[in-house]
């Protein structure tokens, strides 16, 4: 089919773009870089909790954070300034715009947390048990949140700052209920079923299991639900944004 | 071929049905003006054209290339101004034309080359490295528009590209339409400035209520609808309306230092006038004939549908 390389063309074109625009954007800095280094500092530094055992989950965090906050505000606000009509008459569909938004998001995400993996060996002497989890995790966790996000810029919004409230209502209960800052071995009862249901535990434990060899499901399961949900989030995401397409701009 | 090729379009909105069974043949090579009141539809229909909003029924081909079904081969085909000049404020005019042509896979080199020419065809070369954002209107709209024919596309759709420019920008714009006509381009566009599409257009469609009310060339429309012509005429002093009784003149109106007579017959009032001057020793200091306004026209259309 000649629309295979016009698509992923597309994909590239607008991924280029969205670095090139929103990574600088205020939200972008404050949601994605500034707030997992405060809930470092709030939960894990005041705490004297030991630095080596918690890492994963914080690497588990940023990634999250960064990741997941890219996306949600590329849509409205392409909407509010109205490029978003000239973007869908150029040679692309909604498709390649979403795929676009995912790849800017992971590629954040994988950049400012890698840099802060690099970073922290100077402070925590951090080991990694099996290198080639440890970036699967990375990829795979990284694609779960950028997914993530695009759900959450799909609301039929042309406002930035309410898209982004409600994605952090979203997100934030995700980390609170997530293996983040208890270990999902010391949970119970309705805590541990809530656990279940953050993406965010996967990724923390998939993240433990790299870098400590300990973790509460076999990494097989962890990633497969890793995937399984990237899917789905893309896929919801894409069905709502087609289904407000359709109902104007 | 045709250029454009629209089957029984239909789009709704809830409660308003913003096109309604609308058909579209655009030949290639010809400037199509699109005319309607507000809210009859055009912007709607321009982005059901382009590819931008999905029909609820019909069908849309650009060159032969179904836009639902390969929507990416279309969309290569053609070049979009719309509404509001979407221009990405936080770039500059160089970076938005690049982001353009890598849009279109236009190769570095020839996209360099492209860029240069339209900055100085434009008249943006010194301000290329200015972010969109502190322009003006007519300087934006000069951007939209560059972004959208940087790759010379085959069908140039534009929505309202003169509104709210002054004269200056405003002759551009149309000097690059009828450029880019000239160069083969097939052109599709939108206005509320009937002279303009007068002057501008081989095919005027005139729209209403989401459904097309009229399909002709401007001359053609012109005189469907009103064979009433007029002649303005001035004279060197003062005269009454008695003047101006007999000589087939149906009505005659002060405007401003002139009368303007409204007659099915010019050549009758213009001998009966010069006659009339002479006898009465009256001098005739201007004298000009036009005839039924596409206005004119258009509110007639527009009001009886
Ligand atoms: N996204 C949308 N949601 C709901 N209604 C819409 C939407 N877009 C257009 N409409 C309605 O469809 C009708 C046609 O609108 P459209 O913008 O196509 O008109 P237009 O001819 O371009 O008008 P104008 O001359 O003011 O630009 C209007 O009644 C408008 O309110
Ligand atoms: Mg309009």
């Amino acid at each position: 089919m000649m629309e295979v390389p016009l698509f992923l063309r597309g994909i590239i074109v607008i991924t280029g773009k969205n670095m090139r625009l929103y990574y600088t954007k205020p939200p972008v800095l404050m949601f994605g870089l500034l707030f997992p280094l405060f809930m470092f500092f709030a939960f894990f530094v005041g705490r004297h909790l030991d630095l080596v055992t918690f890492f994963p989950a914080f690497l588990a965090m940023m990634l999250f954070f960064t990741a997941s906050s890219v996306a949600p505000l590329i849509t409205p606000w392409e909407k509010r300034e109205k490029t978003y009509e000239r973007l869908l008459s150029y040679p692309v569909t909604q498709d390649s715009i979403i795929m676009g938004d995912v790849l800017a998001g992971a590629i954040f995400g994988i950049g400012i947390s890698f840099l802060v993996w690099i970073a922290s060996l100077a402070f925590v002497p951090v080991s990694i048990t099996n290198l080639g989890l440890f970036f699967l995790a990375f990829i795979l966790g990284t694609l779960s949140c950028a997914a993530l996000g695009t759900l959450l810029a799909s609301p039929a919004s042309d406002s930035p700052p309410n898209v982004m409230i409600l994605s952090n209502l979203i997100r934030f209960p995700l980390i609170f209920i997530s293996g983040v800052f208890i270990p999902l071995q010391q949970m119970e009862g309705l805590g541990l079923a809530l656990a279940y249901c953050s993406p965010l535990t996967y990724m923390v434990d998939l993240f433990n299991a790299a870098m400590t060899g300990i973790s509460v499901f076999s990494p097989l399961v962890d990633c497969c639900v890793l995937a399984g949900v990237s899917f789905v989030f893309i896929l919801a995401g894409r069905l709502i944004q087609k289904r407000n397409m359709m109902k104007g701009m | 071929m045709d250029a454009i090729r629209a089957d029984h379009l239909k789009k709704i909105f809830g409660p308003v049905t913003a096109v309604n069974d609308v058909s579209i043949t655009v030949r290639e090579g010809e400037i199509f003006g699109f005319l309607g009141p507000n809210g009859a539809g055009k912007t709607t229909t321009i982005r059901l054209l382009t590819g931008v909003l999905t029909p609820d029924a019909g069908t849309v081909t650009i060159n032969g290339i179904d836009i639902h079904r390969h929507p990416l081969e279309a969309k290569m085909q053609m070049g979009v101004i719309p509404e509001s000049s979407t221009v990405y404020g936080d770039m500059t005019a160089e970076q938005n034309l690049q982001l353009s042509g890598k849009m279109y896979g236009m190769p570095r080199a020839l996209r360099e080359e492209r860029i240069h020419e339209l900055l100085s065809k434009m008249g943006l070369a010194e301000k290329r490295r200015i972010p969109v954002r502190a322009f003006s209107k007519g300087m934006k709209q000069r951007v939209s528009i560059a972004c959208a024919i940087i790759h010379r596309p085959k069908v140039l759709f534009l929505d309202e590209p003169t509104s709210g420019l002054d004269v200056q920008s405003r002759r551009l714009v149309i000097e690059t339409i009828r450029d880019m006509n000239g160069q083969g381009s097939t052109i599709f566009l939108t206005t509320h400035n009937i002279e303009e599409a007068n002057t501008l257009c081989h095919t005027v469609c005139i729209i209403n209520k989401g459904k097309i009310v009229a399909q002709e060339s401007p001359e053609r429309l012109k005189k469907m609808f009103d064979t009433t012509q007029s002649v303005e005429v001035s004279f060197d002093r003062p005269v009454t309306q008695d003047l101006f009784k007999g000589g087939g003149i149906i009505r005659a109106e002060p405007c401003g230092d002139k009368w303007r007579l409204y007659t099915d017959n010019p050549d009758l009032v213009l001998k009966y006038l010069v006659g009339r001057a002479e006898r009465e020793s009256i001098g005739i200091t201007s004298l000009t004939t036009s005839g039924p306004s596409l206005e004119e026209a258009f509110v007639q259309i527009t009001e009886c549908a």
